[in-house]
């Protein structure tokens, strides 16, 4: 394990009052062609019951930062610095084996593919088992009937014939419930669902999503939603963070990024999707260029390159000073040198009316 | 025009003599064989089931459906990618569903397909002047290769690329600029039909946008017909003129874009566009919402009636014996359903309303994966529970 403390956190800093805390992580990966830095300074709480939606696009840095949560990296050559604190407890600094406690029990995680996350050659039911007997230290028959409780929850018909099937008699939208069941079959306290619909049709994609509602309000679990889609974040999430080149770039309550967003990036995304909901407009509004190569950051704002609002600032501090992230109004940061004022102006007079 | 009387399940709504494209009851039905020496055929994935549209010069046609609905193999059938079953593909005048693969070679000036992953449809050992130059070699051998690079890079500057670029490997390009080059390889023979096959699906938002924007300049620039397939429901109506809703094989609903997006008559686009998630929090909670039970059926042993009635919230004891008719609701608006009713998306005042389609846990059990044959499963159960036990 190559976790490196950086100096401030050598301080030991209070335990926070949020469930989950993350200060300042940073996730970098040596190659031979230089630091891949996915991760840079990425901070944030969840606290129970709530859901955190973390928006970007691919080589943002949205699932390198779920799997750091879950400790994914230790043992491989990434460099993890910074704070993770889980109810009290300290993330980062625990061994691999340490980890292994916390992992599927404290924490569990739903991924993107539920096709490839499920072992072709077990059952369905024995992985749940399994997943619940490594916890729990109970018989097989116990585990069984947990199993088809779970599988019976999340809306799987005929659960008792259907927890001996194998994952290939399962289609898209039942994988994914099963995945759901085994992640939640050690009542989780902090569910990290990647990008949990993206694989799914759109009809099925609602189904889930309902279904993570349902069960959030039953079980009061922190959830941390990673997706590219702003419609799901929209639908689901409580808070948002907003991620570009590794950063966070926007984040605040779901309310305030959708009808108040504040950040160039954030405006482009907006303008970029075609909208079912708003009258048709005659050309999209892309924003210009490529994502960064995360090994040769831009100097200053990572968004600067492809940002058609940087003309605003005086100077060249874009491309020369990284922006802090600033609280713009209560409980809505955002990373950027225009003036705040005058963002609320341009999103008000010359971004909204044209979305 | 006006109603179509028809009672035939195939019925021809909409039917343009003069139109660029005419698909009629076009069939693609994948056969599945058993046996090793002697195969004989045990059942047919009824991919396309009886397509029936139209494609003017200069318009984009989406096909939106969800996977498994056929909306790419339609596509591929129409390039002769795939041979059809049944049915007829009439292009430019010509018949060509029987023609044959030197018979395609000449029409393929005129027919081009841009495919959805940028990552594997374009040959990793060919430098992209090689790729994007191949349709000026294969097509007129009388061209220099001075002249075919000065058409590939005028071509590369076209569709946004640096054409310095002209010797690189696709792997040195991103998944946006991959998608660039598919686009100018697709319209270097200034074809008049393009099947864009999931064109942006691969693509993060913001590079989507560039790409849809790409394509809708070059409709413009050289008068392209498209066949946009997608499941995108937002990208679909941002750039077609007419818009065929497909389920499990068949089309459920064909309208112009407006129609079918602020008036759709079909439940299942009902159900479609009440399951699209919209960036807009507190609208979220207040439309209507329609979730429907379980998945698509296996296309292999398709639902009696209407294919849809598994699933659908307004199924009656009618739609399960009687298959719909595909007929003509309103001049250019035709639909295959036995109860249609107008219903408004996106209705702010809808107060959340959700109505879920009733399916008994039986019904939802017989329901197999897209990709798994009953007898196959069946068979791979038991050979594995006599290895395992």
């Amino acid at each position: 394990m190559t976790s490196t403390l950086d100096s401030s956190s050598s301080v030991v800093s209070p335990p926070p009052s949020s469930f989950l805390e993350v200060r300042d992580l940073k996730v970098a990966w040596p190659t031979d062609d230089g630091l891949v830095k996915s991760v840079d300074g990425l901070s944030f709480s969840v606290e129970r019951g709530k859901t955190l939606g973390i928006v970007g696009e691919s080589g943002s840095g949205k699932s390198v930062t779920s799997q750091a949560i879950l400790g994914l990296q230790k043992g491989t050559r990434a460099q993890v610095s910074g704070e993770i604190w889980l109810d009290g407890d300290e993330l980062v600094s625990k061994t691999a084996d340490e980890m292994r406690v916390y992992r599927g029990n404290k924490v569990a995680m739903i991924f993107q593919d539920p096709l490839s996350s499920l072992h072709p050659f077990y059952r369905v039911g024995e992985q749940i088992v399994e997943a619940y007997r490594v916890h729990n230290d109970v018989s097989k028959d116990v585990a069984r009937k947990r199993a088809i409780e779970m599988l019976d929850r999340v809306g799987i018909p005929n659960p008792d014939r259907r927890v001996d099937d194998y994952p290939h008699q399962f289609s898209g939208g039942m994988r994914q419930r099963a995945m759901i069941a085994m992640a939640l079959v050690n009542d989780p306290q902090l569910l990290i669902a990647d990008e949990p619909t993206t694989a799914l049709d759109v009809t099925v994609q609602a189904q889930i999503l309902d279904l993570m509602r349902d069960l959030q309000k039953e079980f009061h679990s922190a959830i941390i939603l990673i997706t590219h889609d702003l419609g799901v974040v929209a639908e689901i999430a409580d808070d948002v963070v907003v991620m570009y080149g590794g950063r966070c770039v926007e984040a605040g309550a779901v309310r305030d990024v959708f009808y108040n967003p504040q950040m160039p990036y954030t405006w482009g995304l907006l303008g970029s999707m075609p909208r079912l909901d708003r009258d048709r407009k005659g050309r999209l509004d892309p924003i210009p260029g490529n994502p960064p190569s995360l090994i040769n950051l831009p100097k200053g704002c990572v968004f600067a390159p492809r940002c058609v609002q940087k003309h605003r600032v005086p100077g060249d501090a874009c491309a020369t000073v990284r922006p802090d992230l600033l609280e713009a109004d209560p409980g809505h940061s955002v990373r950027c040198h225009i003036p705040a004022d005058e963002r609320r102006r341009i999103w008000a007079e010359e971004i909204k009316p044209v979305l | 025009m006006t109603v179509a009387p028809s009672t035939e399940p195939s019925g021809a709504p909409t039917l343009r003599d003069d139109a660029l494209l005419q698909v009629r009851d076009l069939k693609k039905h994948f056969p599945i064989t058993q046996g090793i020496l002697f195969q004989k055929q045990v059942g047919a994935v009824q991919a396309v089931d009886g397509v029936t549209f139209d494609v003017a010069e200069r318009e984009t046609l989406g096909l939106v459906g969800e996977s498994g609905c056929g909306k790419s193999t339609a596509g591929r059938t129409i390039t002769k990618l795939i041979e059809p079953t049944s049915g007829s593909i009439v292009f430019d005048g010509k018949e060509i569903s029987g023609y044959s693969r030197s018979q395609m070679q000449a029409l393929r000036n005129d027919i081009q397909i841009i495919f959805q992953d940028p990552y594997s449809s374009l040959n990793p050992r060919h430098p992209i002047g090689t790729i994007v130059g191949a349709p000026f070699r294969i097509t007129d051998s009388s061209l220099t290769d001075k002249e075919i690079k000065s058409k590939v890079q005028s071509l590369l500057e076209r569709v946004g690329l640096n054409p310095e670029h002209y010797n690189r490997y696709p792997h040195e390009f991103s998944g946006g600029q991959r998608q660039r080059i598919g686009v100018a390889r697709a319209v270097a023979l200034r074809p008049k039909l393009i099947v864009c096959d999931e064109p942006v699906s691969a693509l993060d938002v913001s590079i989507q946008a560039q790409v849809v924007n790409l394509l809708e300049d070059l409709q413009e620039e050289f008068g392209i017909a498209y066949i946009f397939v997608a499941h995108d429901l937002s990208v679909v109506r941002h750039i077609s003129d007419r818009v065929a809703v497909m389920y499990l094989g068949k089309i459920m609903e064909l309208a112009d874009r407006d129609t079918l997006y602020s008036k759709p008559l079909h439940p299942y686009t009902h159900a479609l566009l009440s399951a699209v998630p919209i960036p807009d929090p507190d609208n979220q909670n207040r439309r209507e919402r329609i979730l429907l039970t379980g998945d698509l059926p296996s296309p292999i042993n398709p639902p009696s009636g209407c294919v849809f009635h598994t699933r659908c919230f307004k199924a009656q004891e009618r739609c399960k014996l009687e298959v719909p008719a595909f007929r003509e609701v309103a001049p250019g608006h035709a639909i295959a359903c036995h109860f249609p009713e107008e219903r408004k998306p996106f209705d702010p005042n809808a107060e959340g309303r959700v109505i879920r389609s009733t399916m008994s846990a039986e019904e939802q059990d017989q329901q197999l994966p897209v990709d798994a044959h009953p007898d196959l499963v069946q068979q791979a159960h038991q050979d594995d529970r006599s290895q395992f036990r």
